[in-house]
């Protein structure tokens, strides 16, 4: 009886108690001041530059023009996102985006793990370090320089590559120029730019095997290669399966700086992906409303891809991102 | 050796190393010819280009530090990434320390409204309407404050707050101390290697950052290096390459290739000097950062 007394007497006052909720909130804040006076530019920043350009979205429904500002602009509902739907351009920059993706994924991924597994191989402990050292630093220069230096290496009269292969009689090839190339040279730049930096958390994984696993088998006489299939596969399983779910959950997002840095016009038709064309309809063609459209249909699925990937994460092994 | 080495197993290790050895070459082999091609001397062939330049001559390496725009290019990246560092540290420091004390008023609220950032955002179009409503079109403002923050590192850091014992604050506080002097006197000194990792995250991210600066800054005199390097490198302005342009002493043929070749590695080698210091506190980093918060 009692209980439902202060039930009733607390939906009544509803009200009441978020007033005293409140003052106990400010209380609380008023107690933190000096934690609340420095988080203060945090939520600044927050709310300009984060929560700012999400109130910029509208712009995707609206007619944007620059002199009536985003407030000033008409509404036109959905038209950004019907002839967006129906542009064949945008069909073939999410095919492009989504073909490099898997390609990248499906060579990237059992790379980058071979590439650890073999590693922890090798015995000398110096030859080692230094195979590392080398194999990250690409990952600490931009695609800027890495850009240049392939267009430099692939050129097709003077770079190093296609000497080499005319000096075995082949043909030079125009590897960022020619359509049935450029997703290779894509494939190849990735994998030589990532292999080395993504093989840190497989290497730390494999470090953290109990030895006496590695022990018990050599007293068993397990070969090498039965140990790298019988032990040290199976106790990277969970981190290949994380990463695996990860990998797959950001398969729309392609990597701008890459493309944008060896694509030219030849190729656009398999290189073009949506950051890249979102990038030139928007910022050169200033067509605002369609790019953010564009922007928005993408992150929507982003977002999707990201909850799902989370919720399986969690599934498998209680491991999420929050 | 106590144990005996199968055959077998003496063939695969020696692979492992040939295949290694190979790896090496290849990572390494790009660099390689970008420097010897700076080297080269402007006649030297462009097609004999072998592992070594004919003779060695650091007259390309003359032309580009003679060029204004790599100057100011450099100039314009060291200073952007100075405070665009500087900026990123303390950012992530003033959001981690509130968040990571469990009597911070509605904490949750406030970690999902930083975190929700991560997953979704404005995009592109806006953005960049943003940045032009503030006027800061063309001011070095524009490449630091809109990433201010980098959320994940502010997590990051967070989560390394966190586990640093209570009762070094109570004792902090007992002698009269506010959050400020704690956080100044006693956190800040004893989180250096998460420090160190995120300012190194921040010198490397602004260093290399690039787009940014291609859509918000059009004067080319304010433009950082790694734009300068593409205008020449890529979009190969042709007036920035071309001697007669410039008021050369000498009135050589230059040779564009080998002029490119070290203007790219003009920007490599601040990156390769510090490489090794980078390396061990970003592999700290990645470690530290994958590890459930």
């Amino acid at each position: 009886m009692k209980t439902t007394t202060a039930e009733r007497w607390h939906s009544k006052n509803k009200a009441l108690l978020f007033v005293l909720d409140c003052s106990r909130n400010l209380r609380m804040y008023r107690k933190h001041k000096y934690l609340v006076l420095m988080f203060v530019p945090v939520v600044m920043y927050y709310l300009v530059f984060c929560y700012g350009p999400m109130y910029g979205i509208t712009i995707a429904f609206k007619d944007y023009s620059f002199s009536k500002g985003i407030l000033g602009s008409d509404w036109i509902g959905f038209d950004n996102f019907k002839r967006l739907f129906a542009a064949p351009s945008f069909r073939e920059v999410f095919r492009n985006t989504l073909i490099l993706s898997f390609y990248k994924l499906a060579t990237g991924f059992p790379a980058t793990i071979a590439f650890a597994i073999l590693l922890n191989e090798l015995q000398q402990i110096r030859f080692k370090k230094v195979v590392q050292t080398i194999s990250y630093l690409p990952h600490f220069l931009s695609w800027v320089i890495l850009g240049g230096m392939f267009i430099q290496l692939l050129s097709p009269s003077s770079g190093p590559i296609n000497q080499l292969l005319s000096l075995i009689g082949m043909k030079p090839i125009y590897f960022l120029g020619d359509v049935k190339w450029f997703r290779f040279t894509l494939v190849i730049t990735s994998l030589w730019k990532g292999v080395g930096w993504g093989s840190i958390i497989y290497l730390a994984a494999i470090a953290g095997i109990d030895t006496q696993l590695y022990e018990a088998a050599i007293i068993d006489g397990a070969r090498k290669f039965k140990q790298i299939i019988h032990i040290t596969i199976p106790s990277l399983a969970p981190v290949i399966t994380i990463m695996l779910i990860f990998s797959v959950g950001s398969i729309i997002n392609d990597d701008f700086d890459q493309i944008f840095n060896l694509y030219n016009e030849a190729v656009y038709s398999v290189g073009d992906v949506i950051s890249t064309y979102n990038y030139r309809i928007g910022l050169i063609q200033n067509e605002y409303g369609y790019s953010t459209a564009l922007g928005l249909f993408k992150n929507l699925i982003s977002v999707s891809l990201i909850l799902l990937t989370n919720f399986l994460a969690k599934k498998y092994n209680d491991y999420g991102i929050w | 050796m106590g144990i005996k080495v199968s055959a077998g197993e003496r063939c695969f290790r020696i692979l492992n190393i040939v295949g290694m050895i190979l790896f090496c070459i290849c990572a390494i082999y790009p660099f390689l010819y970008l420097l010897t091609r700076s080297l080269s001397p402007s006649e030297a062939s462009l097609v004999k280009i072998g592992l070594l330049p004919e003779r060695i001559v650091f007259d390309n390496y003359w032309r580009v530090l003679k060029n204004p725009a790599i100057g100011a290019g450099f100039k314009n990246s060291i200073i952007r990434t100075c405070v665009g560092s500087a900026v990123n540290v303390a950012g992530a420091i003033l959001g981690a320390y509130p968040l990571s004390k469990k009597y911070f008023p509605n904490r949750n609220f406030w970690t999902a409204f930083v975190v929700v950032t991560m997953f979704f955002g404005g995009g592109l179009i806006p953005s960049y309407v943003l940045v032009k409503q503030l006027g800061l079109m063309n001011s070095m403002w524009a490449m630091i404050l809109p990433g201010s923050i980098s959320t994940y590192n502010m997590i990051i850091m967070r989560n390394f707050f966190m586990s640093v014992p209570e009762s070094l604050e109570e004792a902090a506080r007992i002698d009269g101390a506010n959050d400020f002097k704690i956080l100044w006197r006693v956190i800040l000194p004893i989180s250096k290697p998460i420090l160190m990792t995120v300012l190194l995250w921040s010198l490397v991210g602004h260093w290399n950052a690039w787009f940014d600066c291609l859509i918000y800054i059009t004067h080319p005199s304010k433009q950082v290096l790694q734009v300068v390097l593409r205008r020449i490198v890529m979009e190969g302005a042709a007036q920035m390459l071309n001697p007669n342009s410039y008021d050369f002493a000498d009135n050589k043929i230059v040779n564009p290739e080998n002029i490119k070749a070290a203007t790219i590695m003009v920007a490599t080698i601040p990156i390769i000097m510090v490489y090794p210091f980078l390396q061990k506190h970003f592999v700290k980093g990645i470690l530290v950062g994958s590890l459930k918060g």
